[in-house]
């Protein structure tokens, strides 16, 4: 119920976003879902894509600055308050969210979150427990 | 105006007499003082009697700094420890600071050879000083104090930074004499002109600049702005502090040494050989009349050349120009002896830092800004922007805290530093001095 998510250091400089964009296309990666998390010096990019091992070779390859993370994919319900749900349910197990980000199924379904916890397996062993749908990679992946 | 006429104008011809006779007396006394000293001298194969004129020097090894860290902190003393009645460090690359000693005498010597730097800029008697060179383990503060209070100038002992108690002080004392380094005179005026302080109401006429190198063109904008003589002075504490070389107000051109208490040679740095007067090599001092730390032919490091010219003044001492170089890798970032050493051995204790590194040097308004980028290490990576950011506050800290420097890291991507075959560049200076 893990997913490999691969993180790009990038400086702050116009072309970099374009370049690992780019490289992962040209080798036939799909990127499913992107995060950008920056400062005025360097950021670091999130990337679900089809095929991690795949991706983080040639990003390493090319000599990228490149990590794998695992993270979790939760479905959060089309209704008010979905989110909020999930987040109530982490707090009261005291799981701390390191980030998180959206990611839209394109088929229309329910949004899902992205989360990166500090205590990983702890956090899947509760989510599920409370009743949360937890998205499996091969479904993520394959989209 | 000349402090000490007798020493100051002595004949060429005396003075190198007076050089040899102490020369013989310090090789005397270090060899049979100094165990580190007993030892290069056998192993250069040479004793104190066999130095019989002052070209006999050149048979005399070399004291090198890391000769000083080797015997740290009191290893290089030449008297017992109860004779010493000062002690000075400045930074060095392991965190380990260089050590210096003095003893009454070497402190009035101090006194004395600051004296002759005052008086040779037009500062005397009646003058008000004020010092803003740091006080403390650094030399530069005590050293212009002691030479201010020799000359019966009024010393104001305000030491660096705060500069609107600087301005404060310079207009309600009415400072006629300023000391510190030329770029904080140029940063203090920017702040003169801020706080709306009229400068031709300022009595000020004189500075007594150094502590890190500066250009020609610098003094022209500092004796343009703040309407003052703006005088250049040379020295290390290894040798004494400041007032080993000193200009004079008359020429401007080239410091003055004291050759009554240095001989200065200019060397090629890589094969040790001494150069005719003029040509630029290594400056090389020998101390002839110091007691706590005497230290034979140091290798300052500096590259400039002498000047053998007779000057104005009535000086008959050798002049040295502006040091123009280094035959190290030392900055010198807002009067802080840096070493890139020191911030590599910062970094090859984190290990999500690779030792690639580039230390980025420059002048942002007229101060001198550090900053240093760091490759991530390959492999390891923390995907988080926070911890990133506390890496680089750590690194910025333990910098700060080893080197006294405050400093802007900047991570980034692997193999971005641009690699060299060989010697790797680890610093980029963009002061353009
Ligand atoms: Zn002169």
């Amino acid at each position: 119920m893990k997913l490999q998510q691969i993180s790009v250091f990038i400086e702050n400089q116009s072309g970099r976003l374009y370049d690992v964009t780019n490289l992962l296309g040209q080798n036939g990666i799909n990127i499913r879902a992107l995060s950008l998390a920056d400062t005025s010096d360097f950021g670091i990019l999130r990337l679900i894509v089809n095929n991690p091992e795949n991706a983080y070779k040639i990003l390493k390859d090319n000599e990228f600055t490149v990590g794998r993370t695992e993270v979790v994919a939760v479905e959060v319900k089309d209704e008010p308050g979905g989110l909020a749900e999930i987040l109530g349910a982490l707090s009261k197990n005291e799981i701390n969210v390191e980030y998180m980000y959206a990611f839209v199924e394109p088929s229309g379904g329910n949004a899902i979150m992205i989360f990166r916890f500090d205590e990983t397996d702890k956090a899947v062993e509760k989510l599920t427990a409370a009743g949360f749908t937890l998205v499996p990679g091969n479904r993520i992946y394959g989209i | 105006m000349i402090w000490n006429q007798q020493y100051e104008t002595m004949p060429r011809d005396e003075l190198r007499k007076l050089q040899l006779l102490r020369l013989k007396q310090l090789c005397e006394n270090v060899y049979h003082r100094v165990p580190f000293y007993r030892n290069a001298f056998d192993k250069a194969g040479v004793k104190p009697e066999d130095i019989k004129s002052l070209d006999d020097l050149q048979r005399l090894p070399f004291t090198y700094k890391q000769d000083m860290r080797d015997n740290y902190p009191f290893g290089m003393f030449a008297v017992p420890q109860e004779q010493v009645v000062r002690i000075h460090a400045s930074s060095g690359t392991t965190g380990k600071p260089t050590v210096v000693g003095y003893t009454a005498r070497d402190v009035d010597t101090w006194a004395e050879l600051m004296a002759r730097t005052m008086s040779a800029a037009g500062v005397g008697r009646g003058d008000i000083l004020q010092n803003a060179y740091g006080y403390g383990l650094f030399t530069g503060g005590l050293g212009a104090h002691y030479g201010g209070e020799k000359i019966g100038a009024s010393v104001i002992p305000i030491s660096g930074g705060n500069s609107k108690k600087q301005l404060m002080l310079l207009k309600d004392f009415g400072s006629t004499a300023i000391s510190c380094t030329p770029s904080y005179a140029l940063s203090l005026y920017e702040t003169a002109v801020e706080e709306g302080i009229n400068i031709d109401e300022l009595k000020l006429r004189v500075g007594i600049f150094g502590a890190e190198p500066w250009t020609d063109a610098m003094r022209q904008e500092i004796e343009a702005k703040w309407k003052i003589d703006a005088l250049d002075i040379y020295g290390l504490s290894e040798i004494i502090g400041p007032g080993v070389g000193y200009e004079c107000v008359e020429e401007k051109r080239g410091m003055h040494i004291s050759e009554d208490h240095f001989i200065v040679e200019t060397i090629d740095p890589k094969t040790g050989e001494v150069l005719p007067a003029g040509e630029e090599g290594e400056l090389v001092f020998t101390t002839i009349t110091k007691e706590a730390i005497p230290l034979i032919r140091y290798r300052t490091r500096d590259i400039t050349s002498l000047i053998t010219d007779p000057c104005k003044c009535g000086r008959s001492s050798v002049r040295m120009r502006k040091v123009t170089g280094r035959s190290d890798d030392m900055l010198i970032i807002r009067g802080v002896n840096v070493f890139p050493s020191q911030v590599e051995a910062i970094i090859v204790t984190k290990k999500e830092l690779s030792p690639h590194y580039l230390l980025i040097v420059d002048r942002v308004d007229n101060m001198d800004t550090l900053e240093v980028q760091i490759e991530l290490a390959e492999g390891v990576f923390m995907d988080t922007i926070s911890k990133l950011q506390e890496l680089a506050k750590t690194v910025e800290k333990e910098i700060k805290d080893m080197i006294g420097v405050t400093c802007k890291v900047r991570i980034v991507e692997h193999k971005t530093i641009a690699r060299s075959e060989g010697k790797a560049m680890r610093v980029l200076d963009k002061r353009k001095l």
